[in-house]
């Protein structure tokens, strides 16, 4: 099996599904010429020409209003927003069109349409191109919120999103991109809309993190097998919307401890979610209450000050060490 | 080096048929006697339906909707020059371009109940629903467009929005797109004077809005939108230029709407009764039967008889609606969300279904 980086990986699904299924078009600013910024589309406008890979116009609510339309007309649209933080200008499409058509329109129209974008932050970036919105996309029924944390997963469920019949937004944790390379086999791959992935077994305390935290958390995990002999069950969530809560459940109910680990701001963020559902169903198998690593709820800073705001793998260590002594 | 003039344009402005019933004979479309009379009837069907409807709002029995009465002429005139199996995208005053696409009243009524069932059209429709947030649908016109073009298929795109509409960003997005991949779409504003309460003038200082189209390298036109005549000339060369690849074209079809904005708006705030009877002297209902009339296809045994029709549809439509109604279940709002339903949204449906009232017809079963 080659080995790849996510950047690869991913590329790898777009030229794969591009050429099973015409119907899939990419558009976004410099995908086609120079093949994105981060080069995730590289060699598609060579192999299957301007008609497929278009190169748009600085434009975000067009090149997703426009997907809507293509999705609506019978296209497979994979619309690319240079960073998660220019989507703002696409959101009021997404929220207001994209995630509702189906609904809107009482069945008779889909939009299975993907938006990819990168996002988070650590690679010491200019402002605006850090953030991490994926919950004000799970505010919006109708959308499909996926964010891979390495090149394997990172190709099946670009390949499953881009099958899925509903609208997907796809978030590349950009910090992952070039950070390490993974076996992904050649041969088609997908991966379940909604399935979380226990990466490490573990008996004591439950780690759930997703996109770039993924390492910090096995890093910690490993660090707390040593410093704490404690056995850390970790997590990779993949797919927000929608969550694989049983899979969460079953490791909280075995090891009544669970730390929720992501970059964004803390209130109403994704971990608040995950607690509110393990509340909801395993609290009397807690032996503790849910501790979260977050970003804090202030605006993402500037770089020379962004290794104090990401959750690191010390902080998630002390709430590891926390919850386990509580 | 003095400077020069690098670029100019014009704007040309059309009208066939004038308020008193005139025709300019050099422009006059040929349109089929038959058709005349249907596209007639099917003005004045959209027309008394908008007047049953305000009673049926008072009486409660539906919710509030924006009037389409003065709008008839214009989108029907542009929807005329639409084949089948090309696209529309309305905004929510094209009820007689919908009509005559094959939408039945029904569908209208269910609508302004507040049932998304309203919003299904039928399925040989190429139509996408009734857009309620302004500005946002000419980009799904556009993309439909752009896919037809990329899959080669010969079809036309045309979208309906307001004078407010061209405010917003998505609207410019939308003409800019097209301007740079050419795409077959007719953009129609339907330039009635008002956003709610603020004035055409407040939207743009431009002296048209069809020159906006300048700026995005394509022509734009503007027409007396009262006049189905020149809504449909100006739209038969639009979609006939779209149809040859020769890219978008902007109408901007000057109308006025007879109504306040909605039922629950109080238009007397904002404009004068007297610039109402100025605009009602120009309907284009009152304007196309004199029309007719001088081409021998009206008469008022004819008018007695299409209003004793349409009132008669009317009412079944009403009857048909109200069963609709009668029948809605409420956890049906979780059925078409996703094309799978997620785990959560499954839980939620049960979870509601503990608290919802079956409807009266289903309590029975």
């Amino acid at each position: 099996m080659p080995e790849m980086n996510m950047v690869r990986a991913l590329n790898l699904a777009l030229h794969q599904e591009m050429e099973r299924d015409e119907r899939v078009v990419l558009l976004g600013e410099d995908v086609a010429r120079v093949g994105g910024v981060f080069r995730v589309s590289e060699g598609l406008l060579e192999r299957f020409g301007p008609d497929r890979v278009i190169d748009t116009p600085v434009s975000e609510a067009g090149i997703v209003g426009c997907a809507i339309g293509m999705a609506l007309y019978g296209l497979r649209p994979v619309c690319e927003i240079q960073f998660s933080g220019f989507a703002f200008f696409g959101f009021h499409q997404l929220n207001c069109h994209a995630a509702r058509f189906r609904t809107r329109s009482w069945g008779r129209f889909q939009v299975p349409l993907v938006m990819r974008a990168p996002i988070g932050g650590g690679i010491r970036a200019l402002e605006h191109h850090n953030d991490s919105e994926e919950a004000l996309y799970v505010q919006s029924p109708g959308l499909k919120v996926v964010i891979p944390s390495g090149p394997r997963k990172a190709r099946a469920l670009l390949v499953s999103s881009i099958r899925d019949p509903d609208p997907v937004v796809f978030l590349e944790p950009k910090r992952v991109y070039r950070a390490f390379r993974e076996e992904v086999p050649e041969q088609e791959e997908t991966w379940p809309l909604g399935q979380a992935q226990v990466l490490r077994h573990g008996r004591d305390v439950t780690l759930i993190a997703y996109g770039a935290m993924v390492r910090e958390a096995l890093e910690a995990a490993e660090q707390a097998e040593k410093q704490l002999r404690a056995s850390v069950e970790v997590i990779d969530l993949l797919s927000i919307v929608p969550m694989d809560t049983p899979t969460l459940l079953e490791s909280v109910r075995k090891t009544g401890r669970c730390v929720v680990v992501h970059e964004a701001p803390r209130s109403c963020g994704v971990a608040a979610e995950i607690i509110a559902r393990l509340n909801e169903q395993a609290l009397f198998s807690l032996q503790a209450p849910i501790a979260r690593v977050t970003g804090y709820d202030i605006p993402y800073p500037f770089f020379a000050r962004e290794m104090a705001y990401l959750p690191s793998t010390k902080r998630i260590l002390a709430a590891l060490r926390k919850t386990l002594e509580y | 080096m003095p400077r020069k003039v690098c670029e100019t344009f014009q704007i040309e402005y059309l009208q066939i048929l004038d308020e008193t019933g005139q025709v300019d004979a050099c422009l006059e479309p040929d349109i089929p006697a038959e058709d005349l009379r249907k596209l007639y009837r099917t003005m004045l069907a959209a027309r008394l339906l908008d007047r049953r409807m305000h009673v049926l709002q008072q009486q409660g029995r539906i919710g509030t909707f924006p009037s389409v009465q003065g709008q008839e002429g214009g989108c029907l005139g542009c929807a005329y020059a639409l084949r089948l199996d090309d696209w529309m995208v309305p905004s929510f005053r094209e009820t007689a371009a919908l009509f005559w696409r094959g939408l039945p009243m029904k569908n209208i009524l269910t609508y302004y109940m507040g049932m998304e069932e309203g919003n299904r059209f039928p399925d040989h429709m190429r139509d996408l629903p009734i857009a309620i947030t302004v500005g946002s649908q000419p980009l799904h016109a556009v993309g439909l467009a752009w896919a037809a073009r990329i899959r080669k298929d010969p079809v036309v795109v045309m979208v309906f929005f307001g004078d407010g509409a061209t405010s917003e960003g998505d609207f410019h997005e939308a003409c800019n797109m097209a301007g740079v991949f050419q795409v077959p779409v007719v953009f129609v504003c339907m330039n009635n004077q008002y956003a709610i309460s603020t004035p055409r003038a407040r939207q743009t200082h431009a002296q048209t809005i069809a020159q906006k189209a300048i700026a995005y390298g394509f022509p734009g036109i503007q027409v007396d939108g009262n006049d189905l005549l020149a809504a449909y000339v100006a739209s038969r060369d639009a979609v006939a230029r779209a149809r040859q690849g020769q890219g978008p074209t902007f109408i901007e079809c000057v109308t006025y709407r007879l109504s306040p904005h909605t039922t629950a708006d109080d238009a007397r705030r904002y404009r004068s009764d007297e610039e109402v009877r100025e605009w009602q002297k120009r309907d284009p209902l009152v304007r196309f039967r004199k029309y007719l009339e001088k081409r021998q296809l009206w008469s008022e045994a004819w008018e007695e008889e299409i209003t004793e029709e349409i009132r008669g549809e009317i009412d079944e439509a009403i009857r048909a609606a109200e069963a609709e109604r009668a029948r809605v279940e409420p956890l049906e709002m979780f059925d078409h969300v996703y094309g799978e339903p997620p785990p959560e949204v499954l839980a939620q449906r049960e979870e509601a279904a503990e608290f919802v009232d079956q409807p009266a017809s289903l309590r029975q079963t």
